[in-house]
């Protein structure tokens, strides 16, 4: 089931949710969106939902599905 | 599949134009989800300053009221005046607030007027490119302070609860983005100024902690470690005013 | 049943005139010679529900104001020479904005701290402005109590007409004069009028802005803003005109000086002198639809005002296109003598 809902042509790439990730399900590997920010990319196995992305995203990237 | 945590649409119709970390796209969200939970979107008017704070104007769904440069504050007041069933809320950065609007939010809180101010502060002119700010910490080098602030030459930084924590208003806070905790805090405080506005309570002042990742020259992750190692040492945080209740 | 009259200072009929108008929001700053518009609503506009606001400041007044416009309200600024130039940049982001007010100058002396005494020193930062960028302000000179009356009563209509700040260029002699005024009737205004002032944003909508930096996004921003101030020019221009028709000599005056030139002319004409007037009302645009049919035997213009430089002289040149003599009286502390304006008159009649 999926867990989480990236809207990555919002994402700046500031890091704020992978920082934030206390299961680190988030990291930066690399990909570029269109206007070349580094985007997040999410490991669904480690994510417990718990929102913490979602908090600290100055750009709405994330929703939480249930 | 349903959503159990979405952004308010009033402030993701469009993507945000602020740089990567801005403090502000985070306090915008914020204000989307207190006024979608408090079901005001018909009736909130905000008020912005010409710096980073008027960008929310592209940010958000709400009709807005853009200010010249350290008058939002006076200027949600007349929107106030003539709209008392409305929420009038100047959102603006410390520069308007504390440098250029000090007279302002002075005698607004010295008035007790019934509005609330949001206070951005990061420590810098962020629009003009991260000059020195009444707030710039002790030490810390901007482009218009190269050797970093030095109080002999340029006072202590300013520290809003001394300057109001005795004046007779509703609401005087102070919180930070730094982390998710402290973002909940900070949405708190917001929701309880915007909650005491409607109560007719008097002045409400809410200060953000806010980082600038572009003028500070860090990365936006170390933004936030900076705001908990240096600015937390300096601005503490917490409701330092709270009037309960009291019809004004 | 009719008006009634009464006796009234020029600055409280102003006051009780923007009252008339539906004006229910003042903010503004104590300055002399026109504090008694502010002490006057600071009791009357309870009276009939409206907001008065004593601000920390001019450019708190003028920015009070600014917001209560931008939520519908009819408003209403007053200041005095030094305090007008504070409100200058906020008359810029006014216009910048597209948002109506009205704005009371009551004019003294010189630059800086001056003095309070009665004069037209603020001709230039009426018409020119202090603020930055293109724009410009209709400006009306009242020369009497009844006419500051009626003048105000008006000015929110045109504010609202060209969305656009109308200011009106009073003087101390006239602020403080006291006359039989008959007010209009009293007015009460909508503020959800009109649909682009702030009152909240249905879900989904577009939201309104009320912006100062409207240029972006509008399709055509350059032409909007000369057609605008183009319109403006074309309709608003008013004057007075006293026996210009033969004239050979033609006193151009506003507010207090025009009464003094009326005198003149009545004087002058008594001692064979062919005189005439022009009594701009608007200050800006500036009405130069007065200066054409000038008689066979025209000789020249004197600009007659209260200033030191002769802030006038120049409208009337490009009025003319400077193709007759000007001569300039300014008096600095006291009225223009009409006796005065006969010998520089006949002086110019010999030439």
């Amino acid at each position: 089931m999926q867990k989480l809902k990236l809207n990555i042509e919002r994402c700046k790439g500031c890091g704020y949710c992978v920082d934030a990730c206390k299961q680190k399900a988030l990291s930066q590997p690399g990909q570029l969106n269109k206007k070349g920010y580094s985007i997040v990319v999410a490991d669904e196995e480690k994510c417990i939902q718990c929102g913490m992305c979602y908090r600290m995203c100055p750009d709405c990237v994330f929703e939480i599905l249930e | 599949m349903s959503v159990k945590l979405k952004a308010p649409e009033t402030v993701t119709f469009r993507p945000t134009s602020f740089c990567p970390g801005c403090g502000h796209g985070i306090a915008a969200r914020l204000i989307g989800e207190i006024i979608d939970e408090m079901g005001l979107q018909q009736d909130f008017i905000p008020t912005v300053d010409v710096a980073c704070g008027a960008l929310n104007m592209d940010t958000w769904r709400f009709d807005t009221v853009m200010a010249a440069h350290g008058r939002p504050v006076v200027v949600a007041i007349g929107v106030k005046k003539v709209r008392k069933d409305k929420l009038s809320v100047a959102y603006i950065g410390d520069g308007a607030a504390y440098a250029i609007g000090m007279a302002e939010t002075m005698h607004a809180a010295l008035r007790n007027d019934n509005v609330v101010v949001i206070v951005m502060n990061n420590g810098v002119f962020g629009m003009t490119g991260g000059q020195m700010a009444p707030t710039t910490l002790i030490g810390q080098k901007t482009t218009s302070s190269p050797k970093g602030r030095d109080p002999k030459k340029q006072g202590e930084p300013f520290d809003v609860v001394k300057a109001l924590g005795e004046f007779d208003i509703a609401y005087l806070a102070r919180a930070s983005l730094d982390c998710p905790a402290s973002v909940n805090k900070a949405k708190k405080y917001i929701k309880k100024a915007f909650e005491k506005q409607m109560n007719n309570e008097g002045f409400c002042l809410v200060e953000i902690l806010a980082p600038c990742p572009t003028n500070w020259g860090l990365s936006p992750v170390d933004s936030l470690k900076h705001i908990r190692e240096k600015t937390l040492s300096y601005y503490k945080l917490g409701e330092f005013v709270d009037k309960k209740g009291e019809e004004k | 049943m009719a008006a009634e009259k009464v006796m009234m200072k020029g600055n409280e009929a102003l006051a009780e005139a923007a009252l008339r108008a539906g004006c229910r929001f003042y903010s503004g700053y104590p300055i002399t010679p026109q504090t008694e518009i502010l002490e006057y609503l600071s009791w009357r506009m309870e009276e009939v529900g409206g907001e008065f606001v004593q601000t920390e400041s001019e450019l708190a007044g003028i920015n009070m104001l600014y917001g209560a416009t931008a939520a519908g309200a009819r408003v209403l600024t007053s200041s005095a020479g030094p305090g007008f130039a504070l409100k200058q940049e906020g008359i810029s982001y006014l216009c910048a904005a597209d948002l109506p007010a009205v704005l009371i100058d009551v004019m003294r002396i010189g630059n800086g701290l001056g003095d309070i005494a009665q004069g037209q020193g603020d001709y230039w930062q009426l018409t020119r402005g202090g603020g930055n960028g293109d724009y410009r302000t209709i400006v009306l000179a009242p020369n009497s109590v009844q006419e500051s009356a009626d003048l105000i009563y008006e000015a929110f209509d045109l504010a609202e007409k060209y969305l656009h700040p109308v200011i009106i260029g009073s003087d101390a002699a006239i602020g403080q004069m006291m006359e039989a005024v008959t007010f209009p009737e009293m007015k009460e205004h909508n503020i959800d009028k009109f649909d682009w002032t702030v009152k909240g944003c249905k879900p989904g909508d577009t939201q309104r802005i009320i912006s100062n930096v409207c240029f972006y996004g509008h399709p055509d921003y350059e032409e909007y803003l000369r057609e605008k101030y183009r319109t403006i020019e074309e309709n608003e221009q008013r004057w007075e005109s006293m026996q210009t028709e033969d004239a050979e000599i033609i006193l151009v005056a506003y507010g207090i000086s025009s009464r003094v030139a009326k005198e003149a002319v009545r004087n002058g004409r008594k001692q064979g002198l062919k005189l005439g007037l022009i009594r701009p009302i608007t200050l800006w645009p500036y009405p130069v639809q007065a200066f054409r049919n000038l008689s066979d035997h025209f000789k020249g213009f004197i600009s007659v005002e209260m200033n030191i430089l002769g802030q006038m002289v120049d409208d009337i040149k490009l009025a003319t296109d400077a193709k007759y003599p000007i001569e300039f009286y300014g008096t600095f502390f006291d009225v223009p003598e009409s006796e005065r304006i006969i010998e520089i008159a006949k002086t110019m009649a010999e030439r």
